[in-house]
């Protein structure tokens, strides 16, 4: 995949507090949708703030599009959208002004017909000649998200688009961004949702107090480290763990009518071995009445290393 | 992309959109306010007063009164214009954008002028029905309007970036600049003072700044007229420089 951003020891340190991101490396590949994820003050926001413009870094370079951000920033912004984590909208602008207003400053000329386009598609056509102070507060992101692809960004930076936003509106938003990878922009998003990040994302980066301790593919990341939890029923109570299934990480609740398997490791090869069980419990003449199963989410992935690394 | 001519017209354009739909504060307020000392001091109080170098007293204190609106305005305005942002975060957009320094002042330092051009045409407009009056140079009173414009815009930009509250976006228009231009011989001939209070007046900026649109209005001046128009060129380019700095370094716009 062609690198369309390439971050190397990026460093930013701040007069008076901690250091905000701590030598980070990272590349973003074209027409992906990459997830950021990390704890509140974690350094999301500044590293995105950096690439944007907002952030002055304290060293490293950073490469978009093959330029580099210190020397040639106006050619590499004008292909570069941000939707702020902060709903900072000029709240007496009617929505149409605002967009069009966005478009203009990132050098493009007028184009009634694609500001209705992108109104449209994020269904705020409708709302064109309202003021955004008039809206809600799901409708208020939309505004950004509109004012950011008003120049058609082939890199769109999203901090924490759905924090605030009703669950009916976050998937619909979901919908959206899905939408904008199909047509070839390359996402990269930070959430706290970590659902949000398993439903969309290709890779998963975790930073927490800005050292970026992984980057993975999303699928590759949940089959090395996910676990795999699995709940037997028993027909009869047992007094201990059968002496054949003793080299199986297996829990004997403490009444003796559940047998619970927790599998470590990689939720592929617990998968396999929750089955292995299985018929080493049916071999071992031990009945059961129920098997739950429970795979372990991005989220539990997550905060295991986060808790792993502090 | 060396320069981005949409950006900084979208930026004026924006801004002038905001003085318009905000025109009783923007617009009318000043001229009203204006328009009472030309009615109390030019058409009551100044038909009973002395000429002053063969100009009646209502001409004289035209230029005082226009500058008097035109700086409090012009900086009010350039300093919202940029500080509003900030306070909303709205900045960030123009931080992410493909615009520089130059860009950013077209954008709101033109704006903030243009908006002190159109105030100043107005208030002009209506002296006229309550004074009679003609100006002496009219493209070099033009001229010094705009230069006196773009000064303060340009000052008052560099105002918004440093504030950190409203409050400092009101001292220095109400505290210094109305004080100063008020002791600036808007209403009155230097001359007229006795010493050393002549003396003194001559330290105050401003005193040159009337004097040097009072010429353009009158052909008369109680001062070296080159020494206002310096005076005013050398203001814009101190406060180009300082606002130059601010986006190199970053000052209070980028974290």
């Amino acid at each position: 995949m062609q690198p369309i951003l390439e971050i190397q020891g990026l460093t930013k340190r701040y007069a008076d507090g901690p250091i905000a991101l701590d030598a980070v490396d990272l590349t973003i590949n074209q027409g992906e949708i990459f997830a950021l994820l990390g704890p509140n003050g974690a350094g999301k926001t500044t590293l995105i703030g950096a690439v944007c413009g907002l952030v002055r870094p304290s060293g490293g370079t950073i490469r978009a599009f093959g330029v580099d951000l210190a020397k040639d920033w106006r050619s590499a912004r004008a292909r570069i959208g941000l939707v702020p984590q902060e709903m900072a909208t000029d709240m007496f602008t009617k929505v149409s002004d605002a967009v069009n207003y966005s478009r203009g400053l990132f050098g493009l000329k007028r184009d009634p017909a694609r500001i209705e386009e992108i109104l449209t598609s994020l269904t705020l056509w409708d709302k064109r000649d309202s003021q955004i102070r008039h809206l809600s507060g799901g409708m208020k992101r939309r505004v950004l998200i509109a004012k950011a692809l008003a120049h058609d960004p082939q890199l769109l930076f999203l901090d924490e688009p759905t924090a605030g936003v009703d669950v009916e509106l976050r998937r619909d938003m979901w919908r959206q961004i899905g939408a904008m990878r199909a047509k070839g922009t390359t996402i990269v998003l930070t959430t706290h949702y970590i659902e949000e990040a398993e439903e969309m994302a290709d890779r998963v980066g975790v930073i927490d107090k800005g050292r970026l301790l992984l980057v993975e593919e999303k699928r590759a990341l949940m089959a090395r480290m996910g676990s795999i939890e699995a709940e037997f029923a028993l027909a009869v109570p047992l007094r201990e763990v059968p002496a054949a299934l003793v080299d199986y990480p297996l829990v004997l609740s403490d009444d003796g009518a559940s047998l619970t398997y927790r599998g470590h490791g990689g939720a592929v090869d617990a998968r396999g071995e929750v089955a292995r069980l299985t018929e080493a419990l049916v071999r071992s003449n031990i009945a059961f009445t129920a098997l739950d199963t429970r795979q372990s989410s991005l989220e539990d992935i997550f905060v295991d290393l986060v808790e792993q690394k502090a | 992309m060396s320069f981005n001519p949409r950006g900084a017209f979208a930026i004026f354009s924006f801004e002038l959109m905001r003085a318009f739909r905000t025109f009783f504060q923007s617009i009318f307020a000043p001229v009203m306010t204006t328009s009472l000392y030309f009615i109390v001091f030019g058409a009551a109080i100044g038909s009973k007063m002395t000429q002053i170098g063969g100009v009646s007293y209502g001409a004289y204190i035209i230029p005082g009164l226009l500058l008097l609106t035109l700086l409090g305005e012009t900086t009010s305005n350039a300093s919202f214009g940029i500080y509003m942002p900030r306070f909303t975060g709205t900045i960030y957009e123009l931080l992410s954008a493909p615009v520089g320094v130059a860009e950013t002042l077209i954008g709101f330092v033109g704006a903030a002028a243009a908006k002190s051009l159109i105030l100043a045409a107005i208030i002009l407009v209506t002296a006229s029905f309550f004074v009679d009056y003609h100006i002496a140079h009219p493209l070099l009173a033009l001229l010094y309007i705009v230069l006196v414009a773009a000064a303060f815009a340009l000052f008052g930009f560099a105002l918004g970036v440093w504030a950190d509250g409203f409050e400092k976006l009101g001292i220095v228009p109400m505290l210094i600049l109305q004080p100063l231009t008020f002791l600036g011989g808007t209403f009155y001939s230097i001359t007229m003072l006795p010493q050393p209070w002549r003396s003194i007046a001559l330290a105050n900026p401003i005193v040159y700044l009337v004097n040097g649109l009072r010429w353009t209005f009158t052909g008369q001046s109680d001062v070296n007229i080159w020494i206002s128009f310096a005076l005013t060129i050398a203001f814009l380019a101190l406060c180009a420089g300082v606002i130059a700095w601010m986006f190199k370094t970053g000052w209070r716009l980028r974290s």
